[in-house]
């Protein structure tokens, strides 16, 4: 990483932004169900708090305005002054998205921030914060003075008053400075030596140490200053620097700061500005600090007092809030796992070399059996050894890249919020399974058609609150979004309790459409996949929700091209769930290896529905030309691969070859002819484009053991081509 | 070589006084919290802490609480990041044995100075 270290560390807050306004989110959401708790609250007042902070520090001014709004309002709530109520936390989680949309233009991504629903929030939320009053401040407004416990302290600067207690007067003569540390100095771990020096650095010193406060040994008292000093600076050094010097000290010490001609006090000290009463200090907390001293260790006496046993901190402790710094250390923590940031890179260079490392094993085994080297010698159980320990470095390797789906599950609430309000529906929306772990590239795509899917469910699958109280429902609706793993693949279920699928407007629509004939006898089932197909809509009027002009089967193509199916069931008045299963890497694919015309291919298995050797008599000619096979009572379209990719002539007469018999885009079969079946293997994913370029018909390709490249079949491209009878030009296979 | 640890929860905060300090030739250690912060020092000790004050499991005053209760770090200084103005914080940072403060957002010279400052 050799880019600016600014703009790096930018970088950084931008993803940490995107953790913190999750957390924030997820606190909310919380809250929101009655699961949270004081923490919550605390937490999510962190998460805007970091992101102002964050913000504050690149000069982000609209971020931090807004964030500060929303942070006071926070700190209210913390505090328990203003109640965290439903619609405040409605407030909030609009809030939350606000703010999102600010974080996203500080960013530069994303549209600039809708300025009106900004102000808008901006009020809402000062009005929360201020009670029932109209918002008293603008957002630009400073910090707000009020502590935690709920009073004002008296803003106080040392440099207004300091002047007052030590009159310097306007003269050019010699700074001297009478400085007497008290034992809290020491406390604090301030050391006079240290100040002592930083004084040196503004101008010539000269110190004198006055010892005669020291008292006798045997009445020595460690924690006390007793030493004090007598410094003289040149007239020219600047009095603010020399306040300066002492500001952390403040209240801890005895200190004058005089011009030498002036009328100097008597040696008595003025009194050092006293700080603002401190809000902590109370009588017992002074008491116990009194205690405290008495009782202290003593510590071998040092000429100069070096830090001592401290008085402040019992001072502390005698109020400190029930979570004392020892309870708190010492309590069970809830230990947070160990992670350490990578490179993608790093980890994608990784898994190449790793799919390298499988490929290499499939060809030194095929090479062992080639040569017939003996299984006595030991090698074949060597490599077979080989074998096991190469698949768990791939798994091992595959889980660095799996990401839980939490990340693309916790972008939904705010969609769903906001689809609920252009709908005017009444949702809640319920997640299950957020840490069900996935392949980095398919969580990233998973997005899309979630979003989709959970859009339709708002906007077709749930009834209006009136609707629903008449059907004896609540009016708010539930939509689930679930993950879990089944049998080596993800599935994604997203589920309504809405009004179910109406089969018949459905089958109404498909027939008006064309896309079944008006006689067809279907199955519930059937007609329920029917909204799968192209041109698909049952929104009545299309709506800025789901209309888009976009349907459920761009929802199903873009699950498919990640290897996967989508199904629905619906239950009449009871809603409607949709499942797709996925598998859980796009980085190796279970495929059907196959022979066509001296070449070897890749069919994914997920696409085959089954394989089957065709008989001569359940193959026909359509329009003369077009050969569909007979399956389970259906025609599908028989392809032939080889002539399809244009590399050869498939098996003649079809029936010495094998069909495989496939699903793809729409539901739609076609059964693809090969020669011969090899096995069922995993195979490592190599892009074509990367590589070569993109073919149509092709989707990757891999390497086999024995070392040639086998192509990797597009199903959906193959059979849509099919549908077109379009011919490729001539594709030689390089072997 | 002088060790500074850093305490905050805020990976950007970190970064940006890793930046400033690495700069000025400190060694930077980092917690992300109170009790890690407590763990890092007993672990690795430091010449200076700079700490948050708002944090997850343990904020910087109880961190800074625990520092000065134990003898062997008693006397090692500790700043507080805090926003300005923010008088009663600083007051209670002050209370809890803060050596003191940086104020947010800050200036990287200021903030190698205030190390400067409270360093042995």
């Amino acid at each position: 990483m050799t880019e600016d270290p600014f703009e790096a560390i930018k970088a950084t807050f931008f993803q940490e932004c995107e953790e913190l306004l999750a957390d924030l989110e997820a606190g909310l959401l919380a809250l929101e169900n009655g699961e949270g708790d004081d923490e919550t609250i605390n937490a999510v007042f962190r998460a805007v708090h970091s992101v102002k902070g964050g913000a504050g520090a690149f000069g982000m001014e609209a971020l931090v305005r807004f964030a500060h709004v929303f942070e006071t309002l926070m700190d209210e709530l913390r505090a328990g002054r203003k109640p965290c109520d439903d619609a405040t936390i409605k407030t909030l989680l609009r809030a939350s998205d606000v703010l999102n949309d600010h974080v996203a233009a500080a960013r530069g991504a994303g549209a600039p921030v809708d300025e009106a629903r900004s102000a808008g929030l901006v009020a809402e939320l000062e009005a929360l914060t201020h009670g029932d009053a109209a918002p008293a401040a603008s957002a630009a407004a400073p910090e707000a003075d009020e502590d935690e416990f709920g009073f004002k302290p008296v803003q106080f600067d040392p440099m207004d008053l300091a002047p007052a207690a030590a009159p310097a007067t306007s003269g050019g003569g010699d700074w001297r400075i009478v400085f007497q540390p008290n034992a809290a100095l020491y406390a604090k771990a301030n050391d006079a030596g240290l100040l002592l020096r930083e004084l040196s650095r503004l101008g010539e010193a000269t110190v004198e140490i006055d010892a005669s406060g020291v008292p006798m040994l045997d009445v020595l008292e460690p924690e006390e200053g007793c030493l004090s000093w007598t410094i003289r600076l040149p007239g020219a050094v600047d009095e603010a620097a020399i306040r300066e010097v002492f500001e952390f000290v403040d209240g801890d010490c005895d200190l004058a700061i005089l011009r030498d001609e002036a009328e100097a006090p008597p040696v008595e000290f003025v009194a050092a500005p006293v700080a603002a009463p401190a809000p902590d200090l109370d009588i017992t907390a002074l008491l116990a600090a009194a205690q405290a001293q008495v009782q202290a260790p003593a510590e071998p006496a040092a000429p100069a007092p070096e830090p001592a046993p401290v008085i402040a901190a019992p001072a502390a402790e005698a109020k400190a809030p029930p979570a004392a710094p020892e309870t708190a250390a010492n309590a069970p923590v809830a230990q947070a796992p160990v992670t350490i940031r990578v490179d993608l890179d790093r980890v994608d260079r990784l898994i190449n070399l790793v799919g390298e490392l499988v490929i290499q094993q499939a060809v030194l085994a095929q090479r062992v059996s080639e040569t017939a080297m003996i299984r006595a010698t030991g090698v074949g159980q060597g490599l077979e050894d080989l074998e096991l320990l190469t698949r768990e470095i791939q798994d091992s390797v595959m889980a660095i890249r799996a990401q839980p789906v939490k990340s693309v599950f916790q972008r939904m609430p705010r969609l769903v919020r906001e689809v609920a309000q252009m709908t005017g529906k009444q949702v809640r929306l319920v997640t299950e399974g957020e840490a069900t772990e996935v392949d980095k590239t398919v969580v990233e795509r998973l997005a899309e058609p979630i979003t989709h899917m959970l859009r339709n469910a708002i906007d077709h699958g749930l009834e209006k609150p009136d609707k629903r109280v008449a059907a004896g429902k609540s009016a708010e609706g539930q939509v689930r979004l679930a993950a879990l793993h089944r049998s080596g693949r993800i599935v994604i279920e997203i589920s309504d309790d809405g009004a179910g699928i109406n089969r018949e407007r459905v089958l109404g629509i498909a027939v008006e459409k064309g896309l079944v004939e008006p006689d067809t006898q279907l199955s519930d089932e059937q007609i329920d996949n029917l909204i799968f197909m192209p041109g698909f809509s049952t929104a009545e009027t299309i709506s800025d929700v789901s209309g888009r002009g976009v349907g459920m089967d761009v929802v199903k193509r873009s699950i498919q091209s990640l290897g996967g199916r989508i199904s629905i069931t619906s239950k009449p008045g009871e809603g409607s769930t949709f499942t797709m299963s996925l598998p859980l890497t796009l980085a190796v694919l279970d495929g059907m290896v196959v022979s066509s015309a001296e070449q070897t291919l890749v069919a994914p298995l997920a696409a085959i529905v089954e394989s089957l050797t065709p008989r001569a008599e359940d193959i026909h000619l359509v329009g003369g030309h077009t050969p569909v096979i007979r399956f389970r009572d259906e025609f599908v379209p028989l392809v032939d691969v080889a002539a399809t990719l244009g590399f050869g002539i498939g098996p003649e007469p079809a029936s010495t070859g094998v069909a495989l018999i496939v699903e793809a885009e729409g539901g739609a079969k076609a059964a693809l002819l090969v020669d011969a079946i090899q096995g069922q293997r995993q195979v490592v994913i190599k892009s074509l484009e990367t590589n070569y370029q993109a073919i149509d018909g092709v989707a990757a390709a891999t390497i086999l053991g024995d070392g040639r490249v086998a192509l990797i079949l597009d199903i959906d491209a193959l059979v849509s081509n099919t549908r077109r009878s379009v011919r490729k030009p001539d594709l030689k296979l390089a072997s | 070589m002088k060790t500074v640890l850093t305490v905050d929860d805020s990976r950007t905060m970190r970064d940006m006084l890793m930046m400033a300090l690495k700069d000025a030739g400190y060694h930077v250690i980092q917690a992300e919290d109170g009790v890690h912060g407590l763990e890092t020092l007993k672990a690795h000790g430091a010449d200076v802490v700079i700490t948050d004050i708002n944090m997850p499991r343990m904020d910087g005053f109880g961190f800074i609480e625990g520092m000065r209760a134990d003898p062997d770090y008693r006397g090692t200084p500790v700043l507080v990041l805090t926003t300005e103005s923010d008088a009663a914080k600083k007051q209670r940072a002050r209370d809890a044995g803060a050596t003191g403060w940086i104020v947010k957002p800050f200036d990287p010279v200021k903030l190698v100075d205030a190390v400067r400052r409270v360093a042995a």
